[in-house]
């Protein structure tokens, strides 16, 4: 039986040496963000030992960078900074949101995107606004840094892309240009502290008639992982994003969905309701980018 | 297993303590450091009862390692009044009688401190989202905005 | 008479004696104690809801690292008495509920207890679960316990149905024949939680003479010390319990769980032993309140006036009997003049936790079924819903459907202050619904005792036994000060354990304010007859010539005495020379507990495409009799609106088809946040108890009652059809609205 441990490498270097020689030494090895899945899971469903690296002290992982193409978030940056940044929020409303609504200020204090996405639930909140905004994940590997796109990171219930000896830096995503936006919106029983029963992320673009040019949508906790769907964005293009385009995107959100029952919403109330959250949030990601 | 050394800061003091690796810091204040006014109501981060600041920013601390305290200001319960009395907001609670049975209450005074120093001005809304991850089964909640809303009047008209 | 009197600290609302240490984080409770040497105790619990246990070894465990002890049924012979009480806190031959306690170990780390439960060997033979009722009850079904019969009658075939209980008057079928409508409901509520926020805890030391100190966290520690005794088999003399705060219990903490084991485990090892629940363990091995299948049934002429009614309720009792069937039948139509009715209740056994009282146990359910039932009716008479409760109104004189006639109540008060309430008056927002409710508990009185002692400067000290769950510290000090005559400053009131202070009950059917608040009077007026005789004797005077006014003896007007008159403090201070300290007692078995009646409605809106409920306000009236500290009164009030509004709209225990709760932690047993909730406005009625001297009833459980039902009727008000099953979750009320074809 192995022993937990706790490193806190301060580069990225740094910290893909400290994967290497745990994995070396057969050792688990658990990169650490806000540590607020870790810490339950370690308690619950996963208490093996294991080597903790914690990611919030890499250099690289704590930068944040908004550039005039691209903005870029290190993987360690706690969603309560992200949210205290006006620019980032006015830039991408809609992740900032899907962010903002994972837990309660104190998870909100540790709690990151690079987190959420890396824990690679079906539920997790900003994996549909991440891929809805078509944001790349830079990933840290032994042999250099690898780039890969939101919507092809996870790969099942609690898996993704990353090798025992890698880990996550941080989030590159474009920078909406002219009348671009987006909006994320969840369904909770309550109005906090609750898993998405289902979730529904849209960005787009509209051209200065207000008619929509480019539109990205996808879904969550309506499948094994999120669902990216293009018939319902296909909806939405070439439209003004008015109510017979939101009913269209809705429908198409709804019939894309391949949901399951549990204690959280049924079959059906999922796929119903992923498609009402499509048509709300079709319309804010749209007023917004009229208000630009 | 070997513990781990820890410096921190808690409530001003400096701190070392040793910990297991896995141990959360609420682990570690109620049970290394004697510091039991934070308090176990889930350990999922569900309830926060166990609300700490960290560096001035609000967290439940049984989802925090005990070794991430490492060269940080924590401030507890335990320090929130000070040598002159109680804060404020200790004393708004009890005269608004917002707490019941009071396990929860040190959390929500954490909260709440966290919350009056980033926003003096809450408005209700804005109050109960705050204060979302906090479970209060005693009360309802309605007192405890209410004491919320009269500690923040009562800081704006001392500043 | 209470109202006659001029009252000068109760209805005031000071800072309640333990609130700095609670504020300051200084309070202990149930966990927080630290002994050295301390062992550290933990529970092996059932992965199975229903199983026959085959073999416990424990050989493997007790040989692990740092292990001291480690125990399973087997250790606990058991009282004769302990029964089904030994049984749930640790199971013999059977499990009969997933986390059902198996077998315990300490150590001396938490760590090391936690390994040692992996190493303990247990075979089951795994049994069907018995999961709902109408499984339960269905011919053929698989007994939970193969030796209960109902009501104990051998001449019929085992059951699970463990109890039933009848309440019936007039001629039910003539009266419903009288009837101009009648109205018919059946409704569905789950099993439920108290939910609150500090788990159980215990801490244990036993000595080398046999005698075993307990530290806890509860509602009743003289009840804790008899029940632990009665598992362990031990004197009740040889167990002290000290009760430390309490984290919250509505009921749920009047048993015990934990404490045997720590106590057995702390005789074998000589060593103090801390026993911790977690969330987990909460949820899934403690006392939830019964799920509940309910059919109401009422009559009534044109114009209102109810003619007959009747009520059957099963309610799931868990894994031993003893589902509140009797509260619920004796609430479901107390507020009303019925001349005709039949209630009828079943106590169910399934292989769920063993339920444990709950805020008004078994009220909320039954009177959910029949206030649903009562709003429909409204509706069919197109009356206000507050005006068919009014012209129906039980009242001083009225016959309870449970045998005795009420005497003054405040029900009809309690309606009509809703009624005129600015908040009813307004018209409901729009695109929302308005539901009205009315609650109901009869509280009890019971056993308490108290003592009063006075400090040489007059300082006095109130210690009595009943924890204090919501400020009721406050309150005991309140009518000592009254009493006596002396600022509430002056007076500190304490909780002692079992060896300091006399015997007192639980803290629970809502009595401690009501009868530990009468021995707390009465102890004061032993004061205060004391301090008569003192002062006589100072004064060479008769006691008959000496007065109590304001907290001082004086001369009873026209007696012909040159005197000072002598405060508390002086009395205090000339103790020695008058006949030694000032010590007030009093016990009794408080008689005379006032029912509280409320009457509550709320607005809510439901967003007919997800099919969530928001509250948009919740107005609660209730008679209080007396409110000694509104501030807490108040506090009762809205924590119990929220409570029920809670049950109301999203929490339940979710099973999974073997028996094992799905949801056992806060995350998906969705109790309310803040930001769920509006403000809750209260309105305390006084109609005073003739029973108490300041006129007191009890005011805990009355406030859940009512919530469930008024959240019901005001869904039903906008949707126009009645969801009759809760709790209204978004996927239950959006499947309503689709069948109905597309809500408003």
């Amino acid at each position: 039986m192995g022993a937990y441990a706790y490193q806190a490498p301060a580069s990225v270097e740094e910290a893909l040496s400290t994967l290497a020689a745990e994995a070396a030494a057969g050792n688990r090895a658990q990169m650490l963000a806000g540590g607020t899945d870790v810490m339950v899971q370690m308690r619950s469903i996963d208490k093996g030992p294991r080597t903790f690296v914690d990611v919030k002290h890499v250099a690289e992982a704590n930068e944040l960078h908004i550039g005039d193409d691209e903005v870029f978030i290190g993987a360690g940056i706690a969603s309560a900074v992200l949210n205290e940044n006006d620019e980032l929020k006015s830039i991408l409303p809609g992740l900032i949101e899907s962010a903002d609504l994972i837990g309660s200020t104190q998870i909100q204090g540790r709690a990151t995107i690079g987190g959420n996405l890396c824990n690679s639930s079906p539920a997790g909140d900003t994996i549909p606004a991440l891929i809805a905004c078509g944001a790349v994940c830079v990933i840290a590997s032994p042999g250099g840094n690898r780039e890969v796109p939101t919507e092809d990171f996870v790969t099942g219930v609690g898996t993704n892309v990353l090798e025992p000896t890698e880990f996550l830096i941080g989030l590159k995503i474009p920078r909406p240009k002219g009348r671009s936006s987006d909006a994320y919106l969840r369904f909770i029983p309550r109005t906090e502290m609750d898993i998405a029963v289902c979730g529904a992320g849209v960005a787009l673009t509209l051209d200065d008639s207000g008619v929509c040019t480019a539109a990205k949508v996808a879904i969550g906790a309506v499948a094994i992982t999120a669902l990216v769907v293009p018939d319902a964005a296909a909806a939405l293009v070439g439209t003004t994003v008015d109510d017979e385009a939101l009913s269209a995107a809705a429908d198409a959100s709804s019939a894309l969905a391949k949901p399951i029952t549990d204690k959280r919403g049924t079959v059906e109330y999922r796929r119903k309701v992923v498609g009402v959250l499509t048509k709300r949030a079709g319309a804010i990601a749209r007023d917004r980018a009229l208000a630009l | 297993m070997s513990k781990q050394h820890v410096s921190t800061t808690i409530n001003g003091d400096g701190i070392e303590f040793l910990c297991e690796p896995h141990q959360s810091l609420l682990e570690v204040l109620r049970d290394e450091l004697g510091l039991t006014g934070t308090k176990e109501g889930c350990a999922t981060g569900d309830c926060g009862a166990c609300s700490v600041m960290i560096d001035g920013r609000l967290v439940c601390s049984c989802l925090m390692l005990g070794v991430e305290a490492e060269g940080v200001q924590v401030t507890t319960i335990e320090g929130i009044a000070g040598a002159d009395g109680l804060h404020v907001i200790q004393q708004k609670y009890l005269e608004h009688a917002a707490l019941q049975c009071g396990i929860c209450t040190p959390g929500f005074i954490v909260a709440t401190k966290a919350l009056l120093e980033k926003n003096p001005d809450p408005d209700e809304t804005t109050i109960r989202y705050w204060l979302a991850g906090n479970l209060c089964r005693c009360t309802g909640y309605d007192k405890i905005v209410r004491a919320v809303q009269d500690a923040a009047q009562s800081l704006a008209y001392e500043a | 008479m209470a109202e006659a009197l001029d009252l000068k600290a109760i209805g005031t609302r000071p800072v309640r004696p333990d609130g700095i240490d609670k504020v300051t984080g200084r309070a202990a409770f149930g966990a927080d104690l630290h002994l050295p040497n301390m062992l550290h105790g933990m529970v092996l619990r059932s992965p199975h809801a229903h199983a026959r246990i085959k073999r416990v070894d424990l050989t493997r465990a007790r040989a692990a690292e740092g292990v001291l002890a480690a125990v399973s049924g087997a250790d606990f012979p058991g009282g004769a008495g302990a029964g089904d009480l030994a049984k749930n806190v640790i199971a013999r031959d059977k499990v009969l509920y997933h986390g059902h306690a198996v077998a315990a170990v300490a150590a001396k780390t938490l760590l090391q207890a936690e390994a040692a439960l992996d190493l303990i060997e247990v075979d089951y033979e795994v049994l069907d679960p018995v999961m709902s009722l109408d499984e339960a009850m269905a011919d053929g079904a698989t007994l939970v316990n193969e030796s209960q019969h109902t009501n104990g009658d051998t001449s019929k075939p085992a059951s699970n149905i463990a109890a039933t209980q009848r309440f019936e008057r007039g001629d039910l079928e003539a009266g419903f024949a009288e009837a101009d409508i009648v109205v018919e409901t059946e409704h569905r509520v789950p099993m439920a939680h108290q939910g609150y926020i500090e788990p159980h805890a215990c801490t244990a030391t036993a000595n080398e003479d046999g005698k075993a100190t307990v530290w806890c966290c509860t509602q009743g520690h003289f009840d804790v010390r008899s029940l632990t005794a009665q598992v362990l088999g031990e004197k009740v003399g040889n167990i002290k319990v000290i009760p430390s705060e309490i984290g919250g219990g509505f009921g749920g903490k009047t048993t015990i769980y934990l404490e045997p084991l720590a106590v057995r485990m702390s005789q074998m090892t000589g060593r103090p032993v801390k026993m911790t629940m977690s969330r987990e363990d909460v949820f899934r091995a403690t006392g939830p309140t019964s799920g509940t299948w309910c059919r109401a049934k009422i009559g009534a002429k044109k114009d209102g006036t109810f003619t007959a009614a009747s009520a059957w309720l099963a309610y799931e009792a868990g894994a031993f009997p003893g589902a509140p069937i009797g509260p619920g039948c004796m609430s479901v139509l107390a507020p009303y003049e019925v001349p005709n009715l039949v209630i009828e209740g079943n106590d169910v056994l399934v292989n769920k936790p063993k339920v444990c009282a709950y805020r008004a146990p078994g009220a909320p359910q039954s009177m959910h079924a029949m206030e649903s039932a009562i709003d429909e009716l409204a509706r069919q008479l197109d009356m206000d819903p507050i005006d068919l409760r009014l012209k129906n109104s039980a009242a001083e004189g009225t016959v309870a459907p449970y045998g005795p006639r009420f005497p003054a109540i405040g029900l009809r008060e309690c309606l009509e202050a809703a009624k005129v309430h600015p908040n009813y008056t307004a018209p409901v927002p729009e695109g929302a619904g308005r539901g009205v409710a009315v609650g109901f508990w009869f509280n009890i009185g019971m056993q308490s005792s108290a003592e009063v002692r006075i400090a040489e400067d007059g300082a006095v000290t109130v210690m009595e036994g009943s924890p204090d769950i919501g400020g009721s510290r406050a309150s005991m000090a309140l009518m000592a000060a009254e009493t006596l005559g002396v600022p509430y400053e002056q007076v500190k009131a304490h909780v002692g354990d079992t060896e300091s202070t006399g015997f007192c009950n639980v803290t629970g059917g809502s009595r401690t304010t009501f009868a530990t608040g009468m021995a707390v009077v009465q102890a004061c007026e032993d004061i205060i007859a004391q301090c008569k005789q003192r002062a006589a004797l100072t004064w060479d005077l008769d006691e008959e010539q000496v007065d109590w006014v304001d907290g001082e003896a004086v001369p009873k007007p026209g007696v012909n005495a040159d005197v000072k008159p002598l405060s508390l403090a002086d009395i205090a201070r000339g103790a020695g020379r008058t006949g030694g300290p000032l010590l007030g007692r009093a016990s009794l078995n408080a008689q005379g507990a006032g029912a509280s009646f409320s009457c509550n409605f709320t607005d809510t809106i439901v967003d007919t495409e997800t099919g969530k409920v928001d509250v948009l306000s919740f107005t609660a009236v209730q008679d209080a009799g007396r409110a000694i500290h509104p501030s807490y009164v108040e506090g009762q009030m809205q924590g119990g609106a929220v409570q029920g509004i809670g049950w109301a709209l999203n929490e339940e225990y979710i099973y999974d088809d073997n028996g094992v709760m799905e949801n056992a932690g806060f995350l998906d047993y969705r109790v309310p946040v803040a930001s769920d909730m509006p403000m809750i406005d209260t309105e305390i009625i006084e109609v005073p108890n003739p029973f108490h001297p300041y006129g007191v009833r009890g005011v805990g459980e009355t406030p859940i009652v009512a919530p469930l039902a008024a959240v019901s009727n005001a869904v039903r008000d906008q949707l126009g059809f009645r969801i009759p099953d809760l709790p209204l979750s978004p996927p239950r009320v959006l499947e309503a609205i689709d069948e109905q074809g597309g809500g408003d």
